[in-house]
């Protein structure tokens, strides 16, 4: 898929809560190819300490009106600079990065795509490319409590959507591999992203249940590119970079003690 | 239209802007981004005699202007590169450079060798002065008697253009450079990353896996500007400089300090097509101050 550096216009950016936007942004030609799963490269300009792009994965293209959404938690300097960015401002990026998540195969029929924190992010993307293809994607997202679920009326337009909160607050108390929902349907495809320590439980469920599972990495990265080799992960092959070899990898390639 | 051409050392450029090594991949990576072919020369990811894995994640801590990285050279070998990313990159119809290095005198100079062999490449860089590896590397660019060792044994084995890439971390940098030239380099370039480390006060542990990395980015480029001004009195053979060139501008104070060429290597990260701003913007430069080649304003600092 071929890489565009672009300025896109910002249609809106609201906050969600305290810690995350939603970032919505167009341009007058449209927006080129993005597989579900891929990354943008953000260049946040008017900041004096950030000096790197930032990587913010594809949370939504709406092809109709030809815009690209942007879900970000507000972490650092990059990031609470583009908190601070206006509707009709621009916003350069390279674009669309990385592998993406692989289609499901046509026996994979119950997809199940486990997001935590904002992490839940490409999840929405994928929901609705696998909902175009025919399959009828599940979510289960997690947070520590109701107020960190992200964008719930969003994945509810897409498919059937489960919920974990640590306190209990919405949903089954817990994290996500403590629903109840893994052990009472036979699931054929996991695809998840969120934090580490829950991306390994989810692919220590999967590995050991024998269902096929896709994680979204997320290493710090430089060029994005594939040519500073600074974002790598161990994978059984060696050494690979998250952000083109990535940032979606098989369980089974990964080199995870699970 | 300014005369962009250079010659370094034998080396023919049709501009005198090329890719740092490790910044830019094969090229490959850069193709959807303009027509790399424009490019003076495209000088690629750092090549060993043997496959390295690199060090460990994290390799890279972002820094006030700039970043370090502690990458380790992660290559598949000359060998792989040979039969497998030689004949992809081998028509790119400019400059395809290879960046060696090596743990040991012996692996320089077979990597070389190799490396002689191969048509499409004009010329090397000699890599005396990567701060990432345990052995080789910068030791071998921290003395006068290591340099000339490595850059002596290599120059009677390769017989093409020889780039040699010094470190900052020395305390004369121009003695070095004068040791390298004694030794049969065509070329030197200028600077390679100045060791340096990061640490996060909260986990009260260091960034980078290997503690100590690599500074690169507009933080460095005093740093760099003050040695190729150094180097380019003390030595008579061209010199590259590098060290935080993001833009035209700075590319211009390299060529004023004494450089004759430059490379550009952390800036591909923020904007991956810089390479062709930075060639129009030296000629527009040249066209504003009535200058009708590059070649006038090398060293034309007027102090």
């Amino acid at each position: 898929m071929k890489k565009h550096i672009v300025d896109l216009k910002i249609v809106a950016n609201d906050k969600l809560g305290d810690k995350h936007i939603l970032m919505k942004l167009t341009s007058d030609v449209p927006l080129p190819e993005m597989r579900p799963g891929q990354f943008v490269e953000v260049r946040v300009d008017h900041s004096a300490s950030t000096f790197l792009r930032r990587p913010i994965s594809i949370n939504y293209v709406d092809k109709e009106k030809n815009e690209l959404w942007l879900l970000i938690q507000v972490v650092g300097e990059g990031t609470r600079q583009l908190a601070t960015m206006e509707v009709g401002d621009k916003l350069n990026l390279v674009l669309p990065l990385g592998n993406g998540f692989s289609d499901p195969q046509p026996q994979q029929k119950t997809l199940l795509l486990i997001g935590g924190g904002v992490g839940v992010a490409p999840l929405l993307q994928l929901g609705n490319y696998l909902k175009q293809k025919g399959f009828q994607p599940m979510f289960l997202l997690g947070a520590r409590t109701h107020k960190d679920l992200l964008l719930m009326h969003e994945f509810e337009k897409v498919g059937r959507v489960l919920v974990t909160t640590e306190d209990g607050t919405a949903g089954e108390k817990g994290f996500v591999t403590n629903h109840s929902i893994l052990t009472t349907e036979k699931i054929d495809k996991i695809y998840s992203c969120g934090p580490t320590p829950m991306m390994k439980a989810v692919a220590s469920f999967a590995s050991k249940s024998g269902i096929d599972c896709e994680v979204s990495l997320e290493n710090k990265m430089a060029c994005g590119l594939g040519a500073c080799l600074c974002c790598v992960t161990e994978t059984k092959e060696g050494h690979k970079c998250v952000c083109s070899d990535g940032p979606v990898f098989n369980i089974k390639d990964l080199t995870w003690q699970i | 239209m300014a005369d962009l051409s250079v010659n370094i050392g034998g080396l023919q450029m049709q501009n005198p802007v090329m890719t740092a090594s490790g910044t830019f991949g094969y090229g490959e990576e850069y193709a959807d981004f303009m027509d790399i072919s424009k490019i003076g020369g495209i000088i690629v990811k750092g090549t060993t005699l043997n496959h390295r894995e690199g060090n460990p994640y994290p390799r890279m801590a972002e820094t006030p202007s700039g970043m370090l990285n502690c990458v380790g050279l992660q290559n598949k070998g000359v060998d792989y590169f040979i039969e497998h990313i030689y004949p992809r990159i081998r028509g790119i119809k400019t400059n395809m450079i290879v960046n060696v290095s090596g743990a040991c005198v012996d692996d320089y100079v077979a990597t070389a060798e190799k490396i002689n062999a191969l048509e499409d490449i004009p010329a090397i860089e000699l890599n005396i002065s990567c701060p990432n590896v345990k052995q080789g590397g910068m030791a071998f660019g921290t003395t006068c008697a290591g340099a000339e060792s490595v850059v002596s044994a290599v120059r009677k084995a390769y017989k093409k253009v020889l780039i040699v890439k010094l470190s900052p971390n020395v305390t004369n940098i121009a003695e070095i450079a004068k040791s390298v030239e004694a030794a049969g380099a065509d070329s030197v370039s200028l600077i390679n990353t100045l060791m340096g480390m990061a640490i996060d006060a909260e986990r009260m542990t260091p960034v980078l896996s290997t503690i100590t990395g690599g500074l690169s980015g507009p933080c460095v480029k005093p740093v760099a500007l003050r040695m190729v001004w150094q180097v380019s009195k003390a030595v008579k053979i061209p010199v590259v400089g590098l060290g935080g060139i993001m833009n035209a501008t700075d590319a211009i104070e390299f060529f004023l300090a004494g450089a004759s060429a430059i490379e550009v290597g952390t800036a591909n990260f923020i904007d991956p097509a810089v390479t062709m701003k930075i060639i129009s913007g030296i000629n527009d430069y040249l066209d504003r101050k009535g200058f009708k080649s590059v070649k006038e304003i090398v060293g034309a600092l007027m102090v």
